[in-house]
């Protein structure tokens, strides 16, 4: 046996051992409990008549099934229909109701979410061992997120754009019955466009043929046109224009203290950080302005600029550190917390558990 | 053919766009075109991802090395992609019951949710947290005071590190009040007001007057790289 394996197989035990021992100990860790509620919804149209549909005897269950659809289907114009949701709660609210009643079951184990926590605290570790060296885990984590990245974006792209867009005008029917019936009805110009849309998205997706490459270059022009255009305006809208504007201050600043009177220190103080403000602006485009030598008073200019940018990488690389550590903090916190429930910053269980 | 036509749509197309900011007849063509792009964006996705699974069945099929990895990224592609497109377990939207589709993917306790909070975001997050380590490792090896240009960055990284913890306060905090001004919350509060929006609003203004410039050089066929084979 390798001393990596032997080492991984260490850490495995321990890691084990200490699970089962807070398992057997304690509060226990890791469950999520949720509460049943009930929602009605009336379906629109003609009738009177309102039949509720009783409770639990609607099998649609959030992430198990689509049981909600057949009650759509089912139910008449005019009818009121019934169906459970179940919303997360903190352990103590669990306790609280045990404790007042032991038979309860308005809260109740969401087996399906702990054990997606279980699933996440595991993918939370697999990434972490990393750390380590390179391993299977992290591989299967890496694989994993890839997978899970392309085919979010993929449904994302088709539910938010495509269905309302496109099919919305090309198909407003189907799209008003099954998805949106507050869809408006598209005008013939928007017809026009989507079909043209269609048209492009197709030779777009041409280029997984192995034939006939360049029949994707119409849609790639269309965007890299659009782009250009889009970017263009935004740009020297937002950056060129607002930034150059919030620039022009007034070098000299008087600040009215709390009895009228000038406030000395104060208006030195933003006096001095407009200069400074102003200064660096200007002496950092010196410094981004190549077509002159950087030379003399330029090259003095060039060199302060070049003081103002390091200032501005330093603050830059403080804070993604910051930003990455918060992020280390949280998915430590998650384990700790949320799965291991050794500590509880938000007191989800301190009344109760 | 096959480089003129493609030149000409793009140049039509960013004019139009170009066009509607400044022209009010011209705002519709703007619209029609942005709506055209946000569809055909869309379906740049869902290329991506087909791209995606046919480079892992080709792997897979060729029994390439790593092609078990290739079974779990199609496998979880697959399943995220069948229970986004199916909205299992999502309930129709409470004001229109009457179309099954209406509801949103991120209805709490649907599939999609399970999937995104239970395995995308710890699996994402938990990557972006992991830099923390490397980004300390490489800064730890690169940064060194050689010159006035690396202490400037040294200094302003370690003022807003310290400055935005409780360590600078309680390094610093006892500074009397008339030198508060010193005291690192507030220097770090000075570096970023100040120095580090100079530096920032410069860096803005350079973009901005290259996209800018860029982007008209695509408009009028100068910049024709993105065509392939050159500027030619």
């Amino acid at each position: 046996m390798s001393r990596q394996r032997k080492t991984w197989l260490v850490i495995g035990a321990i890691f084990l051992a200490l699970l089962v021992v807070r398992g057997m100990t304690g509060q226990g860790l890791g469950r999520i409990y949720v509460q049943r509620s009930e929602v009605t919804a009336t379906m629109p149209g003609a009738g009177d008549g309102t039949k509720a549909a009783a409770p639990g005897t609607n099998p649609t269950v959030p992430g198990q099934g689509a049981g909600s659809k057949d009650a759509k289907v089912v139910a008449a114009a005019g009818e009121t229909v019934v169906w459970a949701e179940w919303k997360e709660v903190p352990p103590r609210a669990f306790a609280a109701a045990q404790q007042a009643n032991p038979s309860q079951s308005a809260i109740t184990l969401s087996w399906p979410r702990t054990i997606g926590l279980w699933l996440a605290a595991f993918f939370t570790l697999a990434v972490f061992s990393f750390l380590y060296a390179d391993n299977p885990f992290y591989k299967v984590a890496e694989a994993t997120v890839v997978g899970v990245s392309a085919a979010y974006w993929g449904v994302i792209g088709f539910w938010d754009t495509l269905v309302p867009k496109m099919f919305g005008a090309l198909t407003p029917g189907l799209v008003k019955s099954m998805v949106q019936p507050s869809l408006v009805d598209p005008v013939m110009s928007q017809k026009i466009s989507m079909a043209l849309a269609l048209i492009l998205g197709v030779m777009m997706l041409w280029r997984l043929m192995p034939k006939g490459g360049w029949i994707s270059a119409w849609p790639l022009a269309f965007i890299v046109g659009v782009t250009a255009g889009l970017k263009i305006v935004s740009h020297i809208e937002s950056d060129l224009m607002a930034q150059a504007q919030a620039t022009m201050k007034p070098l000299i600043v008087t600040v009215a203290g709390s009895g009228g009177a000038t406030d000395l220190w104060a208006s030195l103080w933003a006096s001095v950080a407009n200069i400074i403000l102003v200064t660096g602006v200007i002496c950092c485009l010196v410094y981004f302005f190549f077509s002159v030598e950087h030379k003399g008073a330029i090259g003095g200019a060039a060199r302060v600029g070049i003081w103002f940018l390091m200032i501005t990488f330093g603050a830059a690389f403080g804070y993604t550190v910051m930003g990455r550590i918060a992020l280390l903090a949280a998915r430590v916190e998650f384990l700790f917390d949320d799965w291991l429930w050794l500590i509880d910053p938000n007191h989800f269980r301190s009344s109760g558990l | 053919m096959k480089r003129v036509i493609p030149l000409w749509i793009a140049v039509i197309a960013g004019f139009g766009i170009l066009f509607s900011s400044f022209i009010p007849v011209a705002e519709r063509a703007g619209e029609m075109f942005a709506d055209i792009f946000s569809v055909i964006a869309a379906i740049a996705f869902i290329l991506g991802a087909l791209s995606l699974a046919k480079q892992h069945l080709g792997k897979l099929s060729r029994r390439e090395a790593g092609w078990g990895y290739s079974i779990i990224t199609f496998g979880t592609f697959i399943a995220m992609l069948f229970i986004g497109m199916s909205k299992i377990g999502i309930h129709p939207n409470t004001q229109y019951p009457q179309a099954p589709y209406s509801g949103g993917n991120d209805t709490e306790g649907s599939a999609f949710m399970w999937m995104y909070e239970y395995v995308m975001t710890p699996l994402t997050s938990t990557m972006f947290a992991l830099l923390a380590f490397f980004v300390a490792s490489a800064a730890f090896r690169a940064f060194r005071a050689k010159n006035t240009e690396a202490v400037l960055l040294l200094i302003t990284a370690f003022i807003i590190l310290l400055g935005r913890t409780f360590a600078g306060v309680l390094l610093t905090g006892w500074l009397p009040d008339w030198a508060s001004g010193l005291r690192l919350e507030n220097l770090s509060v000075y570096v970023m007001q100040v120095f580090n929006t100079a530096g920032s609003r410069a860096i803005m203004i350079g973009i901005a007057l290259g996209v800018a410039a860029t982007g008209l050089r695509i408009l009028f066929g100068l910049d024709r790289s993105w065509l392939g084979g050159g500027d030619a």
